[in-house]
């Protein structure tokens, strides 16, 4: 089964490419759809399939950015980038993405990059699960108490609203982002950027996976809004990841083209997918992504402390970590086929 | 102004290089880690590939990022044909809520 095995001219490690194709192919139609890198499910993949940690991120980076152009070009078609919001978020997402490319070097070096990454996606992933499903039950408790009153909640009304708060604060420049439909200050995306793209940096994501909820329930822009901007800035900063981590050495461009083949198709199929979902189906789907991967890194993270669980909880992680990637892109693309379909069948009924 | 400029650009760049040091002052030595491929393994352009690593990363970081959005688009502007040509409409979108 030797020839199931490529060795990557770089890392110097022998590597499953179906591996690589399947989790190109599904990360693709997951990042299309909803508006990421879907580097969070990639990076982790990769370091189950045998990369080292710093590898995986900047493999992962750089297939990313070629799969986000992709993406972004289709949603913009669409209208779902407000790329105002996205140029002023530029700045931050580089200046932060930097610093955090530099301390995972340190980390590096002092040789804790593994567990400090791990953790970080612990406690981040947790924390996004519960504002995404908090969200949803906040929202379903507005619904029914406006079905007890007899009356019907807006169709744009959302439950969490953060961002109406965070609207108040009036620190000038103020801006109107017409896409998005919002007036805030300059100074609220601007800082969201740079947080989210330290975040992106230090665990080699685009940073969409904190941008995307962030548009929604700190900026307050709409879902698919929320998903077309966050790819618009997903791939600049994959370039900009992608050029930082390739001069730092650290990206095995083998392995990134073996997956950007599969991912660009993808990507194309999970950002034609959003035109058949609403906004919250998007979100709930999201939530349970994220509570798949917040599992699949906590296996990872067993052995640290139980050694002898090593061989186990290894498996268990591949396969949560394969399957779901399989399973969200196996649902996206049925939900794609049939509302793709159902328009064809409709624009043939009206001819 | 253009005096004020050249000096914010020479600032963020000073910032920019000196960066690892500054991050790395509670870590103690700053000096990178080197990997080198190893291309003995390697033939034809897997070894060309791996020779140019080792040779300059500025040349591997160039290459690099031309390659990949190329070949995104190359076979993403595929999917589009073949999903234009199934009948999807690729240009509009009905859904507007949250």
């Amino acid at each position: 089964m030797d020839w199931l095995y490529i060795l990557m001219p770089i890392a110097g490690v022998k590597i499953f490419w179906p591996g690589l194709i399947i989790l190109g192919i599904g990360v693709g139609v997951i990042g299309g759809f909803f508006g990421m890198g879907g580097a969070w499910m990639v990076t982790p993949g990769l370091n189950i399939l045998g990369f080292p940690m710093a590898f995986a991120i900047g493999t992962d980076i750089a297939h990313m950015a070629g799969k986000s152009l992709i993406s972004t070009m289709r949603h913009g078609k669409f209208g779902n980038v407000d790329y105002k919001l996205g140029l002023i978020m530029v700045f931050g997402t580089v200046a932060g993405f930097e610093i955090g490319a530099q301390m995972i070097m340190w980390l590096e070096r002092i040789g804790i990059v593994g567990p400090v990454v791990r953790w970080m996606y612990l406690v981040l992933l947790a924390l996004i699960a519960w504002m995404v499903f908090h969200d949803v039950a906040v929202k379903r408790r507005k619904e029914r108490e406006a079905a007890l009153a007899g009356k019907e909640v807006d169709k744009l009304a959302t439950g969490i609203e953060w961002h109406k708060t965070l609207h108040k604060i009036k620190i000038p420049p103020m801006v109107h982002l017409k896409v998005a439909g919002i007036y805030c200050s300059a100074w609220l995306p601007i800082a969201i950027s740079f947080f989210t793209g330290w975040l992106a940096g230090i665990l080699g994501i685009g940073g969409g996976l904190i941008r995307m909820p962030s548009l929604i329930y700190l900026v307050g822009c709409p879902t698919h809004v929320a998903v077309g901007t966050d790819l618009f800035e997903v791939m600049i900063s994959g370039l900009y990841g992608a050029a930082s981590y390739t001069f730092k050495g650290r990206v095995e461009l083998v392995a990134a083209i073996v997956m950007l083949v599969g991912a660009a198709m993808g990507a194309q199929v999970g950002s034609v997918a959003t035109k058949y979902i609403k906004g919250y189906g998007i979100r709930i789907a999201f939530g349970l992504a994220v509570v798949g991967c917040l599992i699949s890194v906590l296996l990872k993270l067993i052995p640290t402390y139980f050694p002898a669980t090593y061989q186990v909880t290894d498996v268990m992680a591949t396969v949560l970590i394969l399957g779901l990637v399989a399973a969200m892109s196996v649902y996206i693309t049925v939900k794609m086929v049939q509302g793709a379909k159902q328009e064809i069948a409709a624009k043939k009924g009206r001819v | 102004m253009k005096s004020v400029v050249q000096k914010v650009v020479l600032v963020l760049t000073t910032l920019w290089l000196s960066a690892p040091y500054a991050f790395a002052a509670g870590g103690g030595d700053v000096a990178p880690i080197v990997i080198v491929a190893d291309s003995r393994k390697l033939t034809g352009v897997m070894a060309w590939w791996a020779n140019l690593y080792n040779e300059s990363h500025l040349y591997f970081t160039v290459l690099t990022v031309i390659l990949i959005p190329i070949i995104g688009v190359l076979f993403g502007v595929l999917a589009d044909l073949i999903m234009h040509f199934v009948g999807i409409d690729l240009k509009s979108r009905d859904l507007a809520e949250h």
